[in-house]
């Protein structure tokens, strides 16, 4: 756990994302971000690019291989899939983040719930729309396994994957330093069938600061 | 009877179009080694295997009989429908060219010839672009043969061993694919040489999928996902 003490009133951007949203916005290498989570226990589906070049972009496996470490926490730098830096998580009062669960789809929401789930709403259909602009360079084949910030999702020395309770709270927040220009996508998760978020989907609040 | 068989060197990448109801078989010859595996859909490869996918539908961080490795579209891309091994790693991904410098250091083709220090991620980018495919459409890899425990506080812990020589792992094709192999090493493989290992494979033809089919009856959640890809193929 580790607190910051950069305060609201001074941020440059103060959003809310409500759920079932999503938020694209550059983030400046320099600059701090902070996703706050309002409600407690909302998945925060999350993918970064180097705005530079957005075929270098957010690497669950390289960032966790890295660390040696499956959870995310301060002092996790976030790795592209060339293993560059692109953010370095600075504080976090929730305590664990997840970067193996993935974001929830109409067809993946089919396979765990019910074949009738594919007309809810799902975080890559909020992704895609997201990068829908063609002045992101973005497409389907940049969607690729994300963070999911404050999502506990255990693994066992066995093998297994768990989706537990969250570990949330309201007002808890993560932070992060960006180490280049970002491209940072989020889809506020609207998931209605999972007990993680108490089938309760809630806004988050997102800031950066200069 | 495989319809073929052949070899792929250590360090060395190979693809195929593997038809829907094809079995791969994979053999470590000599033990130890490590298939980092791409898997799309041949028709649509914006279609292909998805690691959250794989393991949340299946509560499972490691892959092996019994399982089945899933497209981002709620599709059975292929059934692991036998393994000798008990256990293939979804989430170490594959190295590039300056984690082997580092790891191994450089050996120049210039100098060694064949024998020079490969990785995985060019060898990838050369593969994936016969097909028009490139680094955009690079994702976590299932590692064939290699075993990487998560201890209690997240600890990523490479095991040396998991495979022995002549461990097999078998996959069947549910849709129609590409499979993009390479048989660099696992970037936790702690061995400090560089010893990339050889693996063999084979193609033949599968029984059909049976009702009972025990990847399908595995989890519920299979069921569902084979009822996608039948209605797919309709």
């Amino acid at each position: 756990m580790t607190e910051s003490a950069l305060r609201p009133e001074h941020a440059v951007v103060d959003e809310v994302v409500t759920a079932g949203d999503s938020w694209i916005h550059e983030i400046k290498a320099g600059q701090t971000f902070r996703i706050v989570d309002l409600g407690g226990n909302q998945a925060v589906d999350t993918l970064f690019y180097s705005a530079a070049d957005t075929a270098e972009r957010y690497s669950a496996t390289d960032t966790i291989v890295a660390q040696r470490n499956i959870y995310l926490t301060t002092g996790t730098v976030l790795r592209s899939n060339l293993g560059n830096p692109l953010l370095t998580i600075v504080a976090d009062t929730c305590g664990r983040h997840d970067t193996l669960g993935g974001a929830c789809s109409a067809e993946s929401n089919q396979v765990r719930y019910a074949i009738a789930k594919r007309h809810m709403h799902a975080c890559r259909n909020s992704f895609l729309l997201a990068i829908a602009d063609p002045k992101w360079n973005l497409t389907k084949r940049d969607v690729t396994a994300n963070i999911n910030f404050f999502m506990n999702v255990p693994v066992t020395p066995e093998g297994r994957l768990t989706f537990e309770d969250g570990i949330s709270e309201p007002l808890k927040y993560v932070e992060m330093r960006a180490e280049m220009d970002v491209i940072c996508v989020i889809s506020n998760c609207p998931q209605l069938n999972n007990p993680c978020n108490a089938y309760n989907p809630t806004p988050v609040q997102v800031l950066i600061w200069n | 009877m495989p319809l073929w068989e052949d070899t792929i060197q250590g360090g060395a990448s190979w693809s195929l179009l593997l038809r829907r109801g094809n079995l791969l078989r994979l053999e470590d010859t000599e033990g130890g080694a490590n298939v980092a595996t791409l898997l799309y859909n041949r028709d649509c490869p914006v279609e292909r295997y998805n690691m959250p996918d794989t393991l949340k539908a299946q509560h499972v961080a490691h892959l092996t009989s019994g399982l089945v490795l899933y497209s981002d579209m709620g599709r059975v891309l292929a059934s692991i429908t036998d393994d000798s091994c008990g256990w293939h790693d979804p989430l170490g991904g594959f190295n590039d060219r300056a984690a082997v410098a580092a790891k191994y250091g450089e050996a120049t083709y210039q100098e060694h010839r064949n024998a020079w220090y490969r990785n995985t991620r060019d060898n990838f980018l050369a593969e994936v672009a016969k097909y028009g495919l490139g680094s955009r459409d690079l994702g976590p890899t299932v590692n064939f043969f290699s075993k990487v425990a998560v201890l209690e506080d997240g600890a990523m812990e490479f095991i040396p061993g998991n495979s022995q020589a002549g461990d097999f792992v078998e996959l069947r094709a549910e849709m129609d694919l590409l499979v993009i192999l390479d048989t660099g090493q696992h970037p936790l493989d702690p061995n400090p040489v560089y010893a990339p290992k050889p693996v063999s494979f084979s193609v033949s033809k599968a029984a059909p999928v049976a009702p009972d089919d025990p990847c399908r009856l595995s989890r519920p959640e299979n069921v569902r996902g084979f009822i996608n890809t039948e209605r797919y193929y309709l």
